[in-house]
């Protein structure tokens, strides 16, 4: 077994440092015209210290002072970069540790006539067969079509208990990376190497090849209409101050247009963009594309499958209720030798109810004579004879058939409870023997532990649940009911959710659902989130746009979230960086003009050393919140499902009216230093 | 300051939130619902058969080159009537033509809506040219403001009902003719009487000349005054008569006068927004917008008044009464309180008439009156194109508090996505781009300084004012500044021009993007584009944007005015 070790923190730190350095060249840093004007006013302050040295008569400001100004410009690319890059090395990290493992792997191909051969993985194709003996590991995605296994996904998953795969069936996919632990398989494979999910992912996480999401987009148009405003705000001030007899350098207008341009989103809007998909990744989503991730966020309406998803996915007996002059005892003594050769999720948990409530009524001899009589659809009954003895449970009417045939009286009152029972939503099952009918187990959907807490975050977050199920009317009713959710569709069909999500499309909601079958694609593609089981056939995860590869369909709650944080990182980050111009005016404007208007000293509120401490602070400042902001924008602003009015207020407060009182603070911070340290 | 001039700036805001709605449910009706006038339906069909106009619905471009292909013909005619108006009728003083920049200007000024004067109007401009030309105009220029505002809220409110049949966004000319003939019309003929019956005059007549009590002689300038003040102010025009503008006793004789001229500023302006409320199916998106706007007005005129309550600190030195504060270049007729609300009102609408001297204006209360203009003359603004300012605002608000709460921004059910961000930025970054460049290049340029009379601070706020006047298309004028150059009249006439035409273009092309995007509906996480905290929000976000584009020249100039005045000195 090969052993991957997922980088360290620091590893990924050290090696992205490199990476900033090396992305400092303008080809690159065209792609985000923010950090383009930086290098430039980099560019512009570096030759005028050059030309200061080398003839200083021409020099405006002292050498040291445009010497540290370009140095500090310099900086805040860096540090943009260096942002970048760890939310990429994190990303890659994670990505590669799942992609090493299937692309150092050999694997077996078969050809059509049967014969065998050993190729790397890599060179696998799509449609390809291989074979996969017990231990090895799945070299590619895949469909089984032959062979039934058992699979360990923990690498992908983290979920060390394995899980069963077979073909034909809706469990018959593997992914690339994990390993069979019985029995062989001969599996098709599903993607060329390098059109893998992983692979999918791994080109989302990288800063070069990455595509920007439309919402990006939009940001970014927005970030260069500001940055072009303050082009012109800045480059008009210096008529301006000629005018007011006033010369001022070329080195502080830079640092002023630097310092007023959005650096702090402009330099952390990709790393944002990287941590969101990083972020996926981290809970095991596997991410189509950025915007996948992005719609995630806008999520109103979730389609759910009841079983297995809100319910535990098999019915549970949660009562007994004998008939008139049955003793209950009796009735769970038929009920455990009926089942105890039943293997169908009903009978092991019937027989756990009634050993747990009642105690063991059987004993070992009992055990060797019972005969099993399995549960057949034609006769909805199973149970077992016993020395020509028979018992039997099953459907209320299946019972009541049998019973007729045994010429048995029938008790109305069983009739009766029956039909409540089935009102409820539950699942009544009658039980009788040779003799008589001896009363009813009542089975009932039992809902997730822990499932109605998240219903209510959704509802909390706007998003509107419907559940799906084959379930009639009351059933369904009952467990919407005990599960929180807010709508249900009963005796759905899978055309039945492709209408649904189509007419909640219609009506100007944005759709996500879960599904894993076959018969789900459909659904899957129309939805606008189509979120994938890694457990489902490679249909189901052709049509979704994210895969899921813990199989947990109530992760959606985590996906919208993370869709969420991202775009609400970017709004926040965007606040602030507009807010926090207002303190550098206050540092730069009256250092600028101190000579020719020193009455503008008024407005040095934060009563800055000297002219030069106070652009020197605003620049440095402006540099070092990239580096503080880096945790936020890889971590995302916390999400809090309240009401987006709560939501805005809270943010405004932080990231609106922080952003205009931290500066403050910390150019002053910074200029207390620079004075003390007696640099100015 | 004094209750009584609180008491004025209070029932000025209370009657005019109260004509809000009955007014601006009037607008809807007149464009939205073709029914509702039965008499003049027949009367608009033959009107419209024999212009020829068939009123189907204009996609976005269509509209937009129709309205810029309108406007272009109106600076043309208006060009001709002046630089031919000694042949023309009407010209009782037989004034000669006006000279070719002069008139380039002023035609461009009044169809841009801005009515820059860089003329004298009893001087230089015959009766004709005032009435026929000017008069038309304003009423052209404000119906051209209405339609663009009816396009972008189609825009926003309708959707394509299928792909092929493209929403569209109304027909330029039915909206101009209704504009003229239904609000415009209607309302300037009972503003007129009002005005008459105050003593504005309205006649034909030459100038008259007059015998003083001090024996010396004087020239009355006579005219049809009412007819042109009305829509000066009713349209947001600005364009007086006469070169004093409302300060004028025959333009605005009363204390009354002034009050309905201030109203009549804001008229229009407002009730649009209870028609915008009513073409979203949602009053609350209209009131919204008008709370920011009454909020932002009631701080600029409290402003104002406050500073110009203040004693001029230069004057302190003299044995001058100043108690009332800073009467210079006020009328006393309307007092500090009157002078200041009123011109509070014409900067926040792109009113700019003025019954004041702007440039006497106390240092930071002549900062309000230009802040009011930078601002994007979305506080009232002029009559449509003030909401449609209004509503580019709305779009980046609504941008990045979509984003705070993590969606992906939307306005009334319509994404906001990259073409429309890129279109909305446009919007605001075209008038620093005119104002600022136009005041750097003249305070460099020698042909520039030459107009000047005050230097140092002042003389900054004089060039500043006149590039924000015209990109803006206010009109008002910091006066001071010898504006009828060479270099001004044509700078001037192409900042009026992009200003508003640049604009109108880029909030149509939003409109254009909008009107065929899907509406989704709103969920609980969906921010909503009305209430306390987004009426905040948008002020925050014009505020700050303005603030921030703007801060160092208004540092340079009005701020440090100000503090020079507080050591008393000039400069």
């Amino acid at each position: 077994m090969i052993e991957f070790k997922p980088q360290s923190n620091r590893g990924i730190i050290l090696e992205s440092l490199g990476l900033s350095l090396k992305r400092l060249n303008p080809v690159y840093l065209a792609k985000n015209p923010v950090m383009f004007v930086v290098f430039i006013g980099g560019s512009l302050t570096t030759l005028i210290l050059i030309r200061d040295y080398f003839s200083s008569s021409l020099s405006q400001e002292p050498l040291w002072f445009t010497g540290s100004i370009a140095f500090w410009l310099w900086f805040t690319v860096l540090f943009s970069n260096a942002a970048e890059a760890i939310a990429e090395g994190k990303g890659k990290a994670h990505a590669f540790s799942l992609k090493a493992l299937a692309q150092t792997t050999i694997a077996r191909r078969v050809h059509d006539n049967g014969e065998e051969e050993f190729v790397p993985a890599i060179q696998l194709r799509r449609d390809d067969k291989i074979k996969i003996l017990a231990t090895e590991f799945i070299p590619a995605d895949g469909e089984i079509i032959e062979g039934i296994a058992s699979i360990d996904e923990s690498a992908i998953t983290g979920e060390s208990a394995p899980v069963i795969r077979e073909s034909e069936s809706d469990m018959s996919s593997v992914i690339a990376g994990t390993r069979v632990l019985s029995n062989s398989l001969l599996i098709r494979i599903t993607s060329n190497p390098g059109e893998s999910f992983l692979d999918q992912m791994i080109h989302l996480v990288l800063a070069a090849k990455r595509q920007k999401t439309p919402n990006e987009i939009a940001l970014q148009i927005f970030l260069i209409g500001l940055t072009l405003i303050f082009l012109i705000v800045c480059s008009t001030l210096i008529p301006f101050a000629l005018y007011a007899k006033s010369n001022i350098s070329l080195t502080i207008i830079v640092s002023l247009l630097v310092c007023l341009i959005p650096t702090t989103i402009g330099g952390l809007v990709s790393a944002i963009g990287i941590s969101g998909i990083e972020r996926a990744l981290r809970k095991n989503i596997l991410a189509m594309s950025g915007k996948a991730v992005e719609t995630a966020g806008d999520i109103d309406v979730l389609l759910l499958d009841k079983t297995g998803t809100i319910t535990l996915g098999n019915r549970m007996p949660v009562e007994l209720i004998p008939g008139e002059n049955v003793d209950v005892k009796d009735l769970a003594k038929a009920l455990q030798l009926s089942s105890y050769a039943d293997h169908t999720p009903e009978g092991r948990s019937i027989l756990e109810f009634v050993v747990k409530k009642y105690g063991n009524f059987i004993t070992e001899r009992e055990i060797e004579k019972l005969t099993f009589i399995p549960f057949s659809a034609e006769t909805r009954m199973s149970g077992c004879d016993i020395e020509g003895y028979s018992i039997r449970k099953g459907a209320s009417s299946a019972i009541q058939k049998f019973a007729e045939r045994k010429g048995l009286f029938i008790p109305p009152e069983c009739t009766q409870i029956a039909e409540q029972i089935g009102r409820k939503g539950g699942t009544p099952l009658a039980v009788a023997d040779s003799t008589r009918v001896l009363g009813i187990v009542y089975l009932k959907d039992i809902v997730k532990p822990g499932i109605r807490d998240r219903f209510q975050r959704l509802k909390a977050m706007g998003v509107h649940t419907i559940m799906i199920t084959g379930d009639n009317f009351f059933t369904a009713q009952t467990i919407a009911e005990e599960a929180g959710v807010d709508t249900f569709l009963a005796e759905a069909t899978p055309e039945h959710k492709l209408d649904r999500i189509r007419q909640e499309q219609a009506k100007g909601f944005l759709v996500a659902m879960t599904g894993d079958g076959t018969n789900d694609a459909p659904a899957l593609a129309q939805a606008d989130l189509g979120i994938a089981m890694a457990s489902g056939t490679p249909a189901a995860k052709e049509a979704a746009n994210m895969v899921d590869l813990d199989s947990n369909p109530t992760k959606i709650l985590e996906i919208i979230e993370i869709g969420k944080q991202l775009l609400m990182t970017r709004g926040c980050l965007t606040t602030f960086s507009i807010a926090s111009d207002v303190a550098k005016y206050f540092a730069i404007i009256p250092a600028l003009f101190i000579l020719s208007i020193p009455e503008l000293d008024a407005l040095n509120i934060m009563g800055l050393g000297s002219p030069y401490s106070a652009v020197l602070s605003a620049v440095i400042f402006n540099a070092l919140i990239i580096v503080a902001l880096i945790p936020l924008a890889l971590k995302g602003v916390k999400y809090r499902p309240m009401g987006a009015k709560n939501l805005l207020a809270r943010s405004l407060l932080i990231y609106g009216v922080g952003g205009i009182l931290v500066p403050f603070g910390g150019i002053k911070i910074i200029d207390t230093i620079l004075v003390y340290i007696g640099l100015v | 300051m004094d209750i009584n001039g609180w008491l004025q700036i209070c029932l000025l805001f209370t009657l005019l939130l109260a004509l809000t709605k009955p007014l601006g449910l009037y607008l809807y009706k007149v464009y939205e619902t073709p029914q509702s006038f039965k008499i003049l339906t027949s009367f608009e069909k033959r009107l419209f058969k024999l212009l020829s106009i068939e009123g189907e619905g204009q996609d976005w471009k269509s509209y937009a080159s129709s309205l810029i292909l309108f406007n272009i013909l109106g600076i043309m005619v208006l060009f001709l009537i002046q630089t031919n108006q000694e042949l023309l009728p009407l010209n009782p003083q037989n004034l000669a033509a006006v000279p070719w920049d002069l008139a380039l200007n002023t035609a461009v000024s009044f169809v841009t809506h801005t009515n820059w004067q860089a003329y004298s109007g009893e001087t230089s401009l015959s009766q004709f040219t005032q009435m026929v030309g000017l008069t038309w105009q304003n009423f052209c220029a404000a119906g051209t403001g209405l339609a663009v505002f009816l396009a972008l809220a189609r825009g926003f409110s309708h959707q394509s009902l299928t792909i092929i049949q493209r929403g569209t966004l109304g027909n330029f000319w039915v909206d101009l003719i209704k504009s003229i003939l239904y609000v415009l019309l209607p309302l300037s003929v009972i503003f007129s009487l009002f005005l008459v019956s105050q003593g504005v005059i309205q006649n034909f007549s030459p100038t008259l000349t007059f015998t003083t009590l001090e024996g010396t002689q004087q020239s009355l300038a006579m005219g049809p005054v009412a007819s042109q003040e009305a829509i000066k102010l009713l349209g947001t025009n600005g364009g007086g008569f006469f070169n004093a503008n409302s300060a004028h006793p025959f333009e605005n004789p009363t204390p009354l006068s002034n009050f309905f001229q201030m109203l009549a500023l804001v008229l229009i302006p407002a009730a649009l927004t209870y028609t915008y409320g009513k073409m979203t199916n949602d009053t609350k998106q209209g009131w919204s917008l008008l709370a920011a706007m009454v909020a932002m007005a009631l701080m600029g005129a409290a402003f104002i008044y406050y500073y110009e309550s203040q004693p001029n600190p230069l004057l302190n030195h003299l044995s001058v009464l100043q108690e009332g504060g800073n009467l210079e270049g006020k009328e006393t007729r309307f007092g500090i309180a009157g002078s200041s609300l009123f011109a509070n009102l014409a900067t926040d609408t792109s009113g700019g008439s003025s019954n004041a001297m702007y440039d006497s204006f106390t240092p930071l209360g002549g900062m309000i009156l230009l802040i009011n203009m930078l601002l994007g003359e979305v506080v009232f603004g002029g009559v449509g194109v003030g909401l449609f300012g209004m509503l580019m605002f709305v779009v980046l608000s609504i941008f990045i508090a979509g984003l705070m709460v993590g969606r992906i921004p939307e306005y009334l059910g319509k994404k906001i996505e990259g073409k429309e961000v890129r279109f909305a930025v446009l919007y605001i970054a075209l008038y620093p781009f005119l104002i600022l460049l136009g005041t750097a290049w003249s305070v460099l340029a020698p042909f520039g300084l030459s107009s000047l009379q005050n230097p140092g601070a002042h003389g900054l706020s004089e060039i500043l004012y006149a590039y924000t006047s015209a990109a803006q298309n206010n009109g008002s004028a910091f006066a001071g500044l010898n504006a009828n150059t060479l270099w001004y009249n044509l700078t001037l006439a192409l900042v009026m021009f992009l200003g508003r035409f640049g604009s109108i273009f880029l909030g149509l092309a939003i409109a254009g993007t909008m009107v065929n995007k899907k509406i989704v509906q709103a969920s609980a996480g969906t921010f909503p584009s009305h209430g306390i905290l987004f009426v905040c929000l948008l002020i925050g976000i014009i505020l700050i944007v303005s603030a921030l584009t703007y801060f160092p020249v208004l540092m340079l100039g009005p701020f440090t005015e100000h503090l020079y005045s507080m050591q008393g000195k000039m400069s």
